[in-house]
């Protein structure tokens, strides 16, 4: 059975003054229908820029400079612009962190979400507003009909997220990219879109790409995860298989950095230093200085994805075998 | 002074902000009258507690909840509408800027931006040096030097870098910064408003664990003010959880994490993702979010509680001392209702 | 690293080497700001002294048409004055004051913007009002008025020896309110930021905190006007003197000049128009340029990297 995405060996690369660097380098990986990713690493990682050069919103001086994106069959690196733009909110929708993204504060949500539906179906107006209505009740905000002729700040945030989300279903997509959609939410609020997302996409069958910093959100949402450093990514596996059998040291001294369930008198295992910024990738393995169980190969060949264990969980790391 | 005179104490503290506007923002046409309408934002409700040296007391809540505004107010940037603010016993809510100073160079505060709470025109000397020279700290313009690249030092910066800009460091190289900066004047007490929550993961760890050295090592008392529960737990002694301007309860951390009272604390603690749990049963909170303009009567979280009855909707309850040492405010813990 | 090596490596360099339009403008501006203030010696004559000039010498044409003479190398206005020189000498003036005019526009401006925007409420309230009612009163009623009422009670020749300062002012008194705004606008955004507060809790007062940390932050939007209201200036000190409400024809600057030879442009002697017109539309088209090039620089959005 073919994948619903398969993303193989894409690059990205920003064109600056002094040369072009590399943001992403050899990135792959596959989701299916109804299957929920989490895209897991620090600012500066990379991976909201992948997420956003799934449907092509990287805008200069990035461009996607290898590799393949296959959705549906179709490879989107190679779309013309008119193509990509009727998969684009059409089959592929994206939520991003803050609401006032997507939202105009300009126009009531009703002309907002018929504007949408409109720009991709072929229907009436009234139409458009009936199945906003619909996705409305779907995301469960109370009183519908008075949200569609209110304004973006007369709600809250959760509230506006929550419409965000509707907006993104409106035209029933396939897949949906969410990138950091709680971050700026209270915690109570968080739990909420959360739980939304998960249902929906399980209701609807759509695929999820959770982009994201927070480990223990991925956890409870995903079954896949996929963690990144430094432009690559450095661990993949099912989401149970990460999270409690962790095998490269980042991924380790990530969670072990986690504060839950440590008592004052510890301090917290940290990670020394830095992720590097693009300009400054260390040879070899990105994490090399920082690693603690780094060798001297360790600085001179890039280490690739392997499966580790089990064949679904891969690493990159030269030094498996001296884990515990 | 006694034994165990706390450091801060905070009575009765009432902060609200008039966010009316002029004569003509106020006035407006409703039901065929003119009709004037004050907007008051009610951020801090009759808060009290008190803080020992040497402890670490957590503040938390949602956004809307007071906790910064309480912060800034016991910090004096904003004066109290109603109640007390003591340190060591003194007064300090209503002296003059003048009479203010000596308590400035004991309180010192820590930001939440590391990208804002940093002068972008100022080199970091400069910005690490004002402090030092304002409160006369030391003698010479050497002796300020040495001062500065020693707090440096201590917060993991290279004082080679002291006359680079802000920009050219790292969110987290930043927030170490803004730490050197508090500690300049040799504060006993600090406040940190969110200090660890716009940074990465793995930076966190490391700025926690600065704190916690410093506080070992010059013996200082911190009120930390976050959203993060996971942080919470490990670096209080005790913590206090706000909503809508009021303390819900106060106990210490093991208290409050093993048998939290409040049903607000069992909702916000049901409600945080941990690792490895899948599906956990979050208390779901009923009813809309409030703001602070409009508050509602009696107790502020009854709209959303499924314990509330008709008398939590009337009286505003009061934190009461339980047995255990925990402090909550609810009549349905009160009355036994609750467990 | 220091300034000279920053500012090398800066964006701001960088973009200008790459755009011909600033390279281009900017040094067009600093050769005739570099000429006016030269003019002592780099004129050939003198034209402010009246021991050098012939009433015979009236009106003679450019130096390459039929009549033209080769040491009047764009001719003479209606005194026998060398155009050359005079033009050059009425570009110091026209310079001095646009930058004097800026200049107090700017120390006014930001003065009031900075205290308005600080201090909040009734101040705010009450200086806005002022600087609205300012900018509502057209410069060139204030002008006149101040022109006559000067010339009234001083006598022509005092008004004369205090034209400079007296436009400075007129011109510097009508815009301050842009400043004003600018600044006020910064502060508004500043002021709410943390490292306001760090200085608070530092004890710093209020004087200190708006001078030594809010004012350095607020200088970039004011700089992007600041050119923009050069050229302003220079040519409102044009539009007054080609009125005669400005420099006098005895000490002219190019909008005197511009006024003097209009009557006689039809009678044939073009030039003493012309050639003023043609340096008086170059400098402030440079002036511009620059300023609109700098102003795409200075973006936030751009810079903010």
């Amino acid at each position: 059975m073919a994948h619903l995405l398969e993303v193989k060996d894409l690059e990205v690369n920003f064109a600056l003054r002094w040369g072009d660097l590399t943001a992403i380098d050899g990135v792959s990986f596959t989701l299916d229908k109804g299957e929920k990713l989490g895209l897991v690493g620090e600012s500066g990682a990379g991976k909201s820029v992948t997420g956003f050069s799934i449907i092509n919103l990287i805008s200069k001086p990035g461009y996607i400079s290898g590799g393949s994106i296959v959705f549906e069959g179709k490879d989107l690196s190679r779309l013309r612009r008119e193509e990509m733009r009727r998969i684009r909110g059409d089959r592929i929708s994206m939520i991003f962190q803050d609401p006032m993204m997507t939202l105009n504060p300009v126009f009531t949500i009703g002309t907002q979400m018929a504007e949408t539906v409109l720009a991709h179906r072929n229907v009436s107006k009234h139409d458009a507003l009936d199945l906003a209505l619909d996705k409305l009740e779907k995301v469960y905000i109370p009183s519908p009909e008075k949200r569609l002729t209110q304004y973006p700040h007369e709600m809250s945030g959760g509230m506006r997220q929550r419409i965000v989300v509707a907006i993104a279903l409106l035209t029933d997509p396939a897949l949906i990219i969410a990138d950091e959609p709680t971050t700026a939410l209270d915690v109570t609020i968080q739990a909420g879109i959360m739980d939304l997302l998960q249902e929906l996409c399980d209701a609807e069958n759509m695929g999820l790409i959770l982009i994201t910093h927070d480990l223990a959100v991925v956890s409870q949402v995903t079954e896949k995860i996929a963690v990144m450093y430094a432009g690559r990514i450095i661990e993949m596996g099912p989401t149970e298989e990460i999270v409690n059998r962790p095998r490269h040291p980042y991924t380790r001294g990530l969670i072990d950095s986690l504060p839950w369930g440590r008592k004052a008198a510890d301090r917290l295992t940290q990670i020394p230093g830095m992720m590097p910024t693009l300009t400054d990738i260390p040879p070899g393995c990105a994490f090399h200085p920082r690693c603690t169980v780094r060798e001297a190969h360790c600085l001179e060949k890039r280490p690739d994805l392997q499966p580790d264990r089990a064949r679904d969980h891969v690493v990159a790391c030269h030094n498996l075998g001296m884990l515990t | 002074m006694e034994e165990n005179t706390p450091l801060l104490t905070i009575e009765n503290l009432v902060k609200h902000f008039d966010i009316s506007g002029g004569l003509l923002d106020q006035i407006s046409f409703e039901g065929r009258r003119f009709v004037r309408k004050r907007t008051v934002v009610k951020a801090v409700n009759n808060v009290s507690f008190e803080i020992q040296p040497g402890e670490t007391l957590s503040v938390v809540g949602e956004s809307g909840c007071g906790k910064s505004t309480l912060a800034r107010t016991v910090l004096g940037l904003y004066p109290p509408n109603e109640g007390k603010v003591l340190y060591q016993g003194a007064r300090i809510d209503d002296l003059s800027p003048q009479e203010m100073l000596p308590f400035r160079a004991k309180m010192q505060m820590i930001f939440q931006d590391p990208y804002a709470s940093l002068n972008p025109r100022m080199t970091v000397a400069r910005i690490l040096e004002e402090p030092v020279v304002f409160h006369r700290k030391v003698r010479t313009a050497a002796e300020v030097r040495d001062k500065v690249a020693q707090v440096m030092e201590q917060v993991g910066v290279d004082p080679k870098w002291s006359d680079r800009y802000p920009h050219e460091f790292s969110g987290g190289q930043r927030q170490r910064i803004s730490i050197a900066r508090a500690l300049t004047v040799d504060p006993d007490f600090i406040v940190a408003d969110e200090p660890v929550s716009a940074l990465d993961v793995s930076i966190q760890a490391q700025i926690l664990n600065l704190m916690m050295d410093a506080q070992e090592e010059f013996g200082l008392t911190y009120m930390f003010i976050t959203h993060d529960l996971s942080v919470v737990e490990h670096i209080s002694t005790r913590v206090a959880v706000m909503y809508l301007g009021t303390v819900c309860e106060l106990a210490p951390v093991d208290e409050l994490f093993d048998s939290p009272r409040h049903p607000y604390t069992k909702a916000l603690l049901s409600a945080i993702p941990r690792l490895g749990e899948t599906k956990p049963k979050h208390i779901k909170l009923k009813g809309e979010v409030v703001t602070p303009i409009n508050l509602p009567s009696g107790c502020v979280f009854h709209r959303r509680c499924h314990f509330a009855d008709d008398r939590c909707s009337r009286e505003i309850p009061l934190l009461r001392r339980l047995d255990s040492g925990a402090h909550v405010a609810c009549h349905g813990v009160e009355e036994g209702r609750i467990s | 690293m220091n300034t000279w090596q920053r500012f090398r490596d800066s964006y701001f360099f960088y973009s200008f080497k790459r755009d011909p339009v600033a390279i281009v403008s900017s040094a067009v501006f600093f050769f005739l700001v570099a000429i006016a203030f030269l003019a002592p010696v780099v004129a050939p004559f003198d034209p402010y002294d009246t021991a050098t000039i012939d009433i015979l010498d009236a009106e003679i044409p450019p130096s390459w048409m039929e009549g033209g003479e080769d040491r009047f190398w764009l001719g003479t206005d209606i005194q026998g004055r060398d155009l050359l020189s005079t033009m050059l000498y009425g570009l110091r003036t026209s310079v001095i004051i646009g930058l004097g005019a800026v200049i107090f526009q700017a120390v006014v401006g930001i003065l009031v913007g900075l205290t308005s925007g600080y201090l909040g409420g009734k101040i705010d309230s009450f200086l806005m009002r002022v600087a609205d009612i300012q900018f509502s009163i057209p410069y060139l009623i204030v002008a006149i008025i101040a022109s006559a009422i000067f010339q009234l009670a001083f006598g022509v020749g005092r008004f004369e020896e205090l034209a400079m300062p007296l436009l400075i002012l007129i011109i510097g008194m009508s815009e301050w309110p842009k400043y004003a705004r600018t600044v006020r606008a910064s502060v508004l955004g500043e002021r709410k930021k943390e490292y306001v507060e760090a200085a608070r809790v530092i004890g710093l007062n209020r004087r200190l905190i708006m001078f030594r940390h809010i004012l350095p932050n607020t200088m970039t939007p004011v700089l992007v006007i600041s050119t923009i209201q050069v050229a302003q200036a220079v040519m409102s000190e044009a539009a007054l003197s080609f009125l005669g409400l400005g420099m006098p024809i005895t000490k002219p600057s190019l909008g005197s000049l511009i006024n003097a030879g209009f009557e006689y442009v039809f009678s044939g002697s073009w030039w003493i128009t012309f050639f003023p017109g043609l340096l008086l539309v170059t400098f402030t088209l440079v002036i511009i340029l620059f300023g609109d090039w700098m102003r795409d620089v200075l973006n936030p959005k751009l810079y903010k990297g």
